[in-house]
């Protein structure tokens, strides 16, 4: 599991030994066909990965980086994990180590407040703005009356959508 | 030689694109007609002359000049021809001589148009895409050129210069480091094509924009000349960011297609403000209101674009895609100042010109609503720029880094894609001008009865998560209105002409494509929520190690690892190739390969997944390790659901944008706007 | 369809503060902007300029200051365990540490950049090295140089001025030539 030496790919006679050892090594452990799973598994340790963010490889996640050292961080969650570190701990440990960065977003404190608390003022900010535009465009109703109004206001018949269309049909064959 | 001519071409269309800025001013101020026109040639020389660059710089690329730094950088011997070709935009320099190639493409494009009725913009018009197409120009020729090339110096040193210096000899390298091989696949040849059509095609309306506020010609004119310039740009830059994450998801091997990552958003942004802007110029045409936020929009969207190429090419932000830092950045710098700083003057200077021109009297009338549109637009721009903006703050202030990752992005902008959704639903039902709830709700029950029933008969299926079945919802509803749009209209003609239903449907749509081709667009955007809920809400994934025979589960599927294949290629590659038997349920379905190339020329890795796709789903298989680990090799399996939809949206997508741009016919008569009735859209004068 | 003859909505003059408001707004825009290209661009400290004060804590829990070692040289080197051009220059630096140790005129800092504790012990463990190590504990060391990379190793001299950089693997007689150098000057 270590992978402290980066191996190159072994020799055919050690793949064959390799094949042949851990043939009769998955023979004793009564026969697991499945993927072995090391304890915690790797399923375990990528969904804390997933979050986390190494920065020798920056925006890819933790659990999809392919470099190195990200393979040291994962062994390094699992490590943790084993030893019965809740997932919090665990970020809080490599936040200590490596800085905030590590995490998915910033911490909500101090001045990374302004990550969560901006956009949705900014938001509020426009629904202001909308929310005045409407009732300054609302105010002069009397000149809003425009004929063109007037008429599309006068609904008539069944469905005035259909009219509608229909008429917007009826001028068009004549616009051609 | 090659190389001298290239370089050479790109001297003298800078010379030319700045004696078309001074013609083009001149020719204005002092109302002297054949200045103008002059100015107007120059801009239509720029293409030719860039032309011919590109032309050197891809006989370089082709002949394996490995003496060009360029060439050298990103090609090798190992690389087919259409590689070498695409090369010319693997690179810093070769990309930037390819975007001002494409600038100039559509700077000479808006000169041959008909000019006689609005002859007063052409000037500013040349004068805004010349400055625009100038900096490139200029970035190449003095910061990045691609046609410098290696010396050996008499004292034995190396050097790197356009020409000889003195006593020095060429050296050729025997061979190039080769393409990012990342950038070897057919989606990434493509994609930064596309993206760069969008962002260039946006400096046209920017320019007609900029041209409006400067002669004060504040109607509508300018927005009907670009509204298809507009469309285009939207189209390739849609197509662009498609085709990113169908390369992400291909390649990137990370089992998504979208990784919110600051280039990504870069990109994203222009699209969100350009979006915003195509429905919003439809309020200025049909009822004269907000002019004013229409040119904030267009040159916000300006802006994103020059910004967003700013971010990728600077080095400000560290990210997958960045371009390696060079001295481009505070020229850049200069640059956005510049133009930002002198539109937002010339707005305001014209602020008070650009007053509405109607009213607005309901609040669910479709301009109304369109309003809002705009409103959950801006929202999602502002948290994405927010998100690529705050770790440089972070960094500045507290001086620690910070990542803004995507759990951020995806927990404050779905709510807002969902209102969208939502809007997309119930916005093509209004009228503009007015709508009541009465009226509205006339023409909204059915579908939205219909659309319940399916959320019931999805959650009878066993479908219980709240997020998902708000989501089918929304989906269902806007297929349904926009099918119910279809439907009533087809009827309707079909009953007053006598046509058969497809004729009808195909003169309805031909004779007002905008609005059907975006109906279209609509279907397409629904197509893809479909994808993205799939994926974004149903993808599992698990990682294990295994023997050969070995197998791993996900859900239904099990996929049993047969045996593992390294060896070197032709073409400069170590592949190490797994081949797994995929089964669903009891059932073989299919073979896949995942594997892992290494490019011997560049030193890079690269991790191709083994898919097998199916409309239902896909079965993402990824080969992660199978070097370290004494327990045999390490998979990672994802089952993504649904998300072929997200493709095959890409592509309704695309051909609605295709019919609404689509150009009309000849002797189409002049529109004129129509606020008058809201029905009214192709009326002679 | 004259435009003096709508209804005139929103034809107020634009105050002054919107103006003035939406000008500083661009204004702080690009000083961020500014100031992250600065940055960008930076690069490492420079030759000759002041490397300001850090401390490292080592493996073994001992906290150095470089303060406490005013007028005297600093190596200072950063390394990680899985990077495999660090494994060559180990026994170098563990050399030149040796040569300059009875003096204690030269302190060598080993700073472990994005590693992992088991793994950084084990590379110490294999290449013997005596000197100082640490973890570069959240970043500082490494962003405050704002290195590229590992392994750079950078010599402050005995003013406290940056004198040296090197950029991937470094050598004992590099180190040597230029720590000799720099211990002949006047503290």
């Amino acid at each position: 599991m270590s992978g402290k030496v980066l191996r190159v790919f072994p020799s055919p006679l050690t793949v064959v030994l390799g094949i042949v050892l851990s043939l009769v090594l998955v023979g004793i452990v009564a026969g697991w066909a499945s993927a072995q799973q090391p304890t915690p598994s790797d399923d375990e340790v990528n969904a804390i990965a997933k979050t986390m963010y190494c920065p020798v490889c920056e925006n890819v996640p933790l659990d999809v980086c392919p470099t190195q050292a990200c393979a040291q961080w994962r062994e390094l969650i699992r490590q943790k994990l084993a030893e019965g570190w809740t997932e919090q701990q665990i970020k809080d440990y490599f936040v200590a180590q490596y800085g905030d960065r590590v995490l998915g977003e910033p911490p909500r404190r101090g001045l990374h407040w302004l990550v969560y608390v901006l956009p949705p003022l900014s938001f509020l900010v426009g629904v202001l703005i909308l929310v005045n535009v409407f009732r300054n465009m609302r105010r002069p109703k009397e000149i809003a009356m425009s004929p063109g109004a007037a008429i599309q206001a006068a609904p008539s018949g069944d469905d005035p959508y259909v009219q509608q269309l229909e008429e917007e049909l009826r001028r068009r064959e004549r616009g051609d | 030689m090659i190389a001298e001519v290239g370089f050479g071409a790109l001297i003298v269309a800078f010379i030319v694109a700045i004696y078309g800025i001074v013609a083009a001013v001149y020719g204005a101020r002092r109302h002297m007609e054949p200045w103008l026109e002059s100015g107007r040639r120059a801009m239509l020389l720029t293409w030719p002359l860039i032309t011919l660059s590109v032309v050197c710089l891809v006989s370089l690329l082709v002949s394996g000049h490995y003496e060009v730094q360029y060439v050298y950088n990103v090609t090798s011997n190992f690389m087919p021809l259409y590689l070498k070709i695409t090369a010319l935009w693997g690179g810093q320099a070769g990309s930037l001589v390819f975007w001002s190639w494409l600038m100039a493409a559509f700077a000479s494009a808006v000169t041959l148009r008909k000019w006689e009725r609005d002859r007063e913009f052409l000037p500013w018009v040349i004068v805004v895409t010349l400055v625009t197409l100038a900096f490139f120009l200029g970035l190449v020729i003095f910061v990045e050129n691609p046609f410098v090339r290696f010396w050996q110096m008499p004292d034995g040193r190396q050097a790197v210069a356009m020409f000889a210096p003195r006593g020095a000899i060429p050296l050729v390298p025997m061979d190039g480091r080769g393409l990012n091989p990342l950038l070897r696949h057919p989606g990434m040849i493509l994609h930064p094509p596309m993206l760069y059509l969008g962002f260039v095609s946006f400096v046209i309306p920017y320019a007609f924009g900029v041209a409006a506020l400067i002669t004060g010609r504040t109607d509508d004119r300018w927005i009907r000349i670009t509204r298809r310039w507009t469309l285009v740009a939207w189209l390739f830059l849609s197509l662009g960011l498609i085709l990113g994450s169908r390369w992400a998801y291909d390649v990137l091997g990370w089992g998504g297609y979208w990784g919110w990552d600051p280039v990504e958003i870069a990109a994203f942004m222009p699209w969100l403000s350009g979006t915003a802007f195509l429905h919003s110029v439809m309020i200025q045409e049909k009822r004269g209101l907000f002019k004013r936020w229409n040119m904030i929009l267009v040159i916000l969207t300006y802006a994103l674009v020059i910004f967003g190429t700013f971010l990728t090419r600077s080095g400000v932000l560290s990210s997958v895609h960045a371009f390696a830092q060079s001295a481009i950045g505070p020229l850049f710098f200069g640059f956005i100042a510049l133009t930002f700083a002198a539109s937002m003057g010339l707005l305001l200077y014209r602020w008070n010109d650009l007053r509405s021109e109607g009213v607005m009297t309901s609040l669910l009338s479709r301009e109304a609503l369109f309003l809002l549109n705009n409103l959950l637009f801006m929202g999602i721009l502002v948290v994405c720029f927010w998100g690529v903006i705050y770790p440089l703050i972070s960094e500045i202030v507290t001086g620690q880094k910070v990542t803004v990752g995507p759990s951020y992005y995806e927990r404050s902008t779905g709510p807002l894609f969902a209102a969208l959704l939502l809007l997309m639903g119930i916005a093509p039902l209004s009228a503009w001008g007015h709508s009541t709830v009465k009226t509205l709700g006339r023409a909204l029950w059915k579908p939205l009865v219909a659309s319940v029933l399916v959320v019931i008969g999805l959650w009878l299926s066993g479908v219980r998560a709240w997020s998902a079945l708000l989501a089918f919802w929304l989906v269902a509803l806007v297929t349904l209105v926009t099918l119910y749009e279809y439907y009533r209209a087809v009827v309707a003609r079909h009953r007053r002409t006598g046509e058969n239903y497809l004729l009808a449907l195909w003169n309805l749509a031909g004779r007002n494509r905008r609005r059907y081709g975006g109906y279209i667009i609509h279907l397409g955007v629904v197509l893809m929520a479909l994808g993205i809920i799939g994926i974004e809400l149903f993808q599992t994934e698990t990682q294990g190690t295994v023997q050969p025979g070995g197998s791993i589960r996900l859900g239904d599927y099990t996929m049993l690892f047969q045996r593992l294949d390294v060896f070197d290629t032709q073409d400069g590659r170590n592949v190490a190739r797994a081949v797994v038997s995929v089964f669903k349920g009891d059932r073989f379905v299919g073979e896949l390969h995942p594997r892992r190339d290494f490019f011997y020329d560049s030193q890079q890795t690269m991790t191709i997944p083994g898919v097998r796709s199916t409309m239902e789903d896909d079965f993402y298989v990824i080969l992660v390790d199978w070097q370290s680990s004494a327990q045999g090799i390490t998979f990672k399996v994802y089952h993504n659901p649904l998300v072929n939809w997200l493709w095959l949206g890409g592509l309704v997508f695309i051909l609605g944008t295709l019919v609404a741009a689509w150009p009309d016919r000849e002797g189409v008569p002049a529109r004129a706007r129509a606020s008058q009735t809201l029905v009214t859209q192709r009326v002679k004068p | 369809m004259n435009t003096e003859s709508k209804p005139a909505t929103g034809s107020r003059p634009l105050s002054p503060v919107i103006i003035v408001g939406s000008f500083l707004l661009l204004l702080a825009f690009l000083f961020l902007i500014g100031q992250g290209l600065r940055r960008a661009y930076a690069g490492p400290i420079a030759i000759g300029q002041k490397v300001p004060a850090f401390e490292l804590t080592t493996f073994e829990g001992e906290v150095i200051r470089t303060t406490d070692w005013q007028g005297k040289v600093i190596v200072v080197n950063f390394w990680a365990s899985w990077c495999k051009p660090c494994e060559q220059e180990a026994t170098d630096l563990e050399r030149a540490w040796q040569h300059y140790r009875e003096g204690r005129e030269v302190l060598f800092l080993g700073v472990d950049y994005v590693d992992t504790e088991p793994e950084a012990r084990a590379f110490i463990e294999k290449f013997g090295l005596t000197y100082p190590n640490g973890p570069d504990l959240r970043t500082k060391i490494s962003q405050m140089f704002r290195i590229q990379g590992v392994p750079e190793t950078y010599i402050i001299d005995r003013a406290g001025r940056l004198a040296f950089v090197k950029k991937g693997p470094t050598s004992f007689n590099e180190m040597t030539g230029v720590i000799d150098r720099l211990l002949a000057q006047a503290p």
